[in-house]
Order: C-alpha cells, then structure tokens, then sequence
C-alpha cells in the first residue's frame, strides 16, 4: 500500500492532475468529505489529508511514504529522514520580509537598530537574520502576522507574498526577499529504497508533468 | 508527585523486551566471536576531544557533555562507540596487522535517534582496522548480514554507495569547501533543484553528474548508467567496480541489494563504501557501516578501517514477538525430593520458579505453565496451561 500525505486546498487542486498523471485519482473530494483517509481508484494507493506543516512528519516517520510539502514548511522542519527529488513548482511564492509602508527599513539597518519580528516561519527568519548580521527578536505568530507592525507588536514580519494584494490592504510594503517557494515532493528514504519499484513510476509521472510544463512555458 | 516519571525518550526495558534484547545481544556477539571480533568494554564517558574529533560535528551536537570534577576539563557521554574502538586501535593495542574487535553498550544521544526513536541506543558492532582493500569490506558486510539473520529479520535489503564519487568530483574540480558542504546536504535530499542552482558556473560535465547523482538510485543497472553519466576518473572507476564486486560477493547470502550514489551518510569521516541494511515495514536502516579511513589520525595513527553497528532496540522493532521461554512452578513443599527435583531441571537450563509462602493466589504473574507435582514416581513436570490467563 502506497500513502501519499496532502494538504486541502490549493496544493490538493494543483496535485489532482499530476496525480491524474500518475493514474491515481481521488474517490472523494477532501473538501466536502470528513475522512481524513482517501480512497483513490487504485487499491494499491491511498490518501492522507493532513495540515500542510505536519506532511513532512508524516512522511519522516513514514506512515506516508509521498507527499507534498511547500519549501517552506520543509525548511522549517529540517528535512531529515526526507528525499525531495522533485520540484512541482506549484503552489510558488516567495518568502519575504515587510514593513509598514512609512517604515525606514534599510535606514534602520545601517543603524544597527534591533528589531522585532513577527513570523510563523522562525528557522526562515533567524537564518536569514544571522546571515545578514542583523539583530532581531522574534515573535512567533500562527497567523495574520500583516496584524503585527500594524498594532506596534513588532517593526516587520516575515511571511509568505503570492500576490502582495493583503500586504497592500494593509499598508505593507515587501522589502526583502528570503527564497522563493514552491511545493516538493517528498519521500520517505526507506520506502523508496524498498518499494522503489512501486514509487519510481509515480515520481517519473508527476517529473514528465513538470517537464511539460516548463517546455511549454519556454 | 510526578518524580518518578522519565525523561523524554528515556524508557526502562521491561522483563519482556529485556528478555529478548538480552538474548539477541548474547547470539550477536557469539557470532562476533567465532569470527574472530575480540570484544571490548570501553568506558561509558570520556574526554570530549578523543570522543569527537575526526568524526565531523553531528557527533559533537549529539553528544551530552559534563565537567570533570577532577580536572575541570569537558566530558562527553559517549553517542558512538565507533571512535572509541577506533582509540584503543590507534593508540593501546597497537597491532601491526589486522585488528577485529566487537562491542556492545549502550551510548547517550542528546536527541531521538533511529528506529527506536530513543535517546538511549543499545549500539552493538564490530570493526575491522589494518587492511585497505573490498575484502575487508565484503568481511564486514557479509558479518552485518548473518547478524540481522541470526536476529531473525527477515527480507534484508542493503542499500550500497561510495563516498569516493562525490569526493573525486569535488577534489578533480576544486570545488571549494562552503560548495561542497551545500551540495552534500542537497544530495542527502536527493534535492536536484538545488544541486542544479548550487553547480551554475560549474563545467557543465561537472554539474551534470553532480545532478546525475540525485537520480542514480535502483538495482545494478544503477553502476551501467553511472559508466555511462559520470566523468571516469581513475577513482570513480574503482569505487563503482568496487560496487559491482559487491553484488557477487554477497549473492549467496539471500538478501536484495540496491544502490544510491547520492547516499553520503557520514561523508566527514566515511572514506570508501558506506552501506545500510533496510527491512520491510521499517522506516529507516537497521545497521549501518562503512569504511573511514582517517578517522584513526585524529589519534595520531591513522588506520584504515571498516565496521559497522547497529541499535539493538531497533532492530528489537522490526522482529515479530517470538514466544517467551516460560518457567516451571514448583510448590512450596519441604520435600528433598523435590529440592533435587528442582536442582536437577536448573542444571539442564530449565527456568524452575519455586513459590513462596502465602502467595498460592498470585500464581499468574510468574508465567509459568508447566508445574511440578508429586506422583507415584516422584515429582514431575506437568503441563498447567491454566496459569498463563
């Protein structure tokens, strides 16, 4: 039995065609059913719907042997115990740091002031902080970090930016980019060692997807 | 009053499972033995440099630490005992030749580590210092082998790799060391993305059998497309013939092999092959070596070396219950006979559990089921099903 782990919303819509592609397609929609194991059309597979940050875990401890996991929660997770062969470029974002539109950030900067962040993604936040040298003090928040230098809680966040719309609904502006985000795919190492025969040809299905994409992109 | 409770990831091993971790640790290390490991008991804590050095800084961040009292110098609890065998090579025995020693005990790592997930491993394993070659390799491979059979695992698969590949690319194209600490880590995560970003500006060859690497996983066909992908230095040459020589080396031992040459597990100090044994249903290895030829210059002689070890209470979780070797219930009866009796069964390796006064009501919780009872002829064994429930 092969367990893929994924999450509702937009990375299962933007999985089901290369799922599609692979031959697997899910039973029952995961938005309207309560289930939180999926039957798909082939015996031999199933689905798993968990919280996007919890795929990684799941697929660590292999009680999924695939999943779909964005970078971001990849790298806030360590990675270990984990392959991510392949880049699905869905779900693509960018991790970055913002401020209020009136706030001096690169002055504040080359004044080595410290300042307090706001974020859902700590390891993203102190990494790129340290690198840069920089004090801060973070402030972990499960959502609505926007709120954050709004309410005087904290000088900047550092948050996913797709579109940017809800950073300009609240007079945000997007300083600095971390890394750019997309969704992975995710294995468990023992599983593809031991059930390589079972897994290869999903992952080369979900590969030539991407490939196409890109080409016709190009 | 919650002061009897243990620390995260610390856990007794009851009757059951001690049971069986001790009888799995007897078997092993008789195997060992035949073999000609000599078995060694190294301390449970030592200086942290001698504990640490050569082996790269997992190991340090892995290991809990304690002042000396005596000396106020800084201690380690030891987190692997490979360095420590690799020590008394290097410096105590001193053998010219060929040194096999063997150990089991148990070491402390500061987080939640293999199958077991525990912070307290049970690490058996056997090392072989002094030969440069495969067929030390093939010696300690096959020994990890017959040890997880004689354990009872069943359907083995061994997953092989050589470091010298990745190594060869990176010295024959003096990629610099930040680069090649990044594209280690993006080759454990068989990240081909980010190997494809970290190689631009590379030689295009170069960066394509970097990239190559994260995909030639499988069967033996993987060491064909290898010839194929890779630039053929002089040393990817012999690690993937190396490789090859293993498949016929091991043919006769029943298990499936399998190879990653993006597998790097201890790249810092593992110099040649590194291998790792998987079983279905386990969610990661359950024995794992390799050869580390220099770890022994950290103590000043540096040794070439091969070995391998393994957790004995995760291999403990890939194992289905064996039954439990039950005892004999002898009554509480001033009889020699029955004295006589009772001694005469111990001595040929029967568990005899003589009841003590007042405690007839408590018979279950011994797990017995045979009891002894007087007959015409004696005192016999007879079969008590009844005091299994």
């Amino acid at each position: 039995m092969i367990t893929i782990a994924l999450s509702k919303g937009r990375i299962f819509e933007e999985t089901t065609p290369l799922l599609a592609a692979a031959g697997i397609a899910a039973l029952e929609d995961p938005e309207s059913s309560r289930k939180l194991i999926l039957p798909t059309n082939r015996a031999d597979v199933r689905l798993i719907i968990v919280r996007a940050s919890d795929v990684p875990t799941y697929v660590q401890y292999g009680a999924a042997d695939l999943g779909i996991a964005g970078k971001d929660v990849l790298y806030e997770h360590g990675g270990e115990g984990l392959y991510q062969p392949l880049d699905l470029q869905i779900a693509r974002c960018k991790m970055m740091v913002a401020v209020r539109e009136d706030f001096d950030y690169f002055g504040s900067i080359r004044q080595g002031a410290r300042l307090k962040v706001v974020t859902k993604y700590v390891k993203f936040a102190r990494e790129h902080f340290a690198d840069k040298g920089m004090h801060v003090d973070l402030i972990k928040l499960y959502g609505s970090m926007e709120l954050g230098p709004l309410v005087g809680l904290a000088d900047a966040i550092v948050d996913l930016v797709s579109t940017g719309n809800t950073l300009r609904a609240n007079h945000l502006k997007a300083v600095e980019e971390i890394a750019d985000i997309s969704s992975r795919l995710i294995v468990n190492q023992a599983s593809l060692k031991l059930n390589r025969s079972a897994l290869q040809p999903i992952i080369e299905a979900f590969s030539s997807v991407v490939a196409a994409r890109n080409s016709a992109n190009n | 009053m919650r002061n009897w409770l243990l620390p995260e990831y610390i856990e007794d091993v009851l009757p059951n499972d001690a049971a069986r971790i001790e009888q799995l640790r007897r078997r092993l290390l008789d195997l060992f033995d035949v073999h000609g490991y000599q078995f060694v008991i190294p301390p449970l804590l030592e200086y942290l440099e001698s504990l640490i050095t050569g082996v790269g800084h997992g190991l340090d961040l892995a290991t809990f630490k304690v002042v000396d009292q005596l000396t106020g110098r800084l201690m380690g609890v030891r987190a692997d005992i490979t360095p420590q065998a690799a020590r008394i090579d290097a410096h105590i025995l001193n053998n010219q030749g060929v040194t096999r020693l063997c150990y089991a005990g148990s070491v402390l790592r500061t987080q939640p580590y293999g199958l077991a997930q525990t912070r307290q491993p049970l690490q058996l394993g056997a090392e072989l210092f002094g030969h440069v070659g495969i067929e030390s390799d093939i010696e300690i491979q096959r020994l990890m082998i017959k040890a997880l059979q004689a354990a009872g695992v069943k359907s083995l698969k061994i997953d092989f790799s050589h470091v010298g590949i990745f190594g060869n690319l990176v010295v024959n194209n003096q990629i610099s060391k930040p680069l090649e600490l990044a594209l280690y880590a993006a080759l454990q995560s068989k990240d081909q993305t980010e190997v494809r970003s970290l190689t631009n500006g590379l030689d295009a060859s170069v960066r394509n059998a970097l990239c190559s690497l994260t995909e030639l996983n499988g069967g033996i066909e993987v060491l064909d497309e290898a010839e194929r992908r890779l630039p053929i230095s002089a040393g990817i040459k012999q690690a993937l013939l190396d490789l090859r020589l293993v498949t016929q080396k091991l043919g006769d031992l029943d298990v499936g092999i399998c190879f990653d040459l993006a597998e790097l597990r201890g790249y810092h100090y593992h110099s040649g092959m590194v291998f790792a044994a998987y079983a279905q249903g386990c969610a990661g290895p359950l024995a794992m070596g390799g050869r580390y030829d220099e770890v022994g210059s950290a103590f000043g002689r540096a040794r070439p070396a091969t070995g391998f070890s393994l957790d004995l209470r995760g291999v403990l979780t890939a194992l289905v219950d064996a039954p439990l070797k039950r005892g004999v219930l002898a009554p509480f009866v001033t009889d020699t006979d029955l004295d006589f009796k009772i001694e005469e069964l111990r001595a040929a390796g029967k568990k005899v559990i003589q009841e003590l006064p007042g405690h007839e009501a408590h018979r279950k919780e011994l797990g017995c089921d045979h009891i002894l009872v007087k007959q015409e002829a004696g005192w016999e064994v007879v079969p008590a099903p009844e005091l299994l429930n």
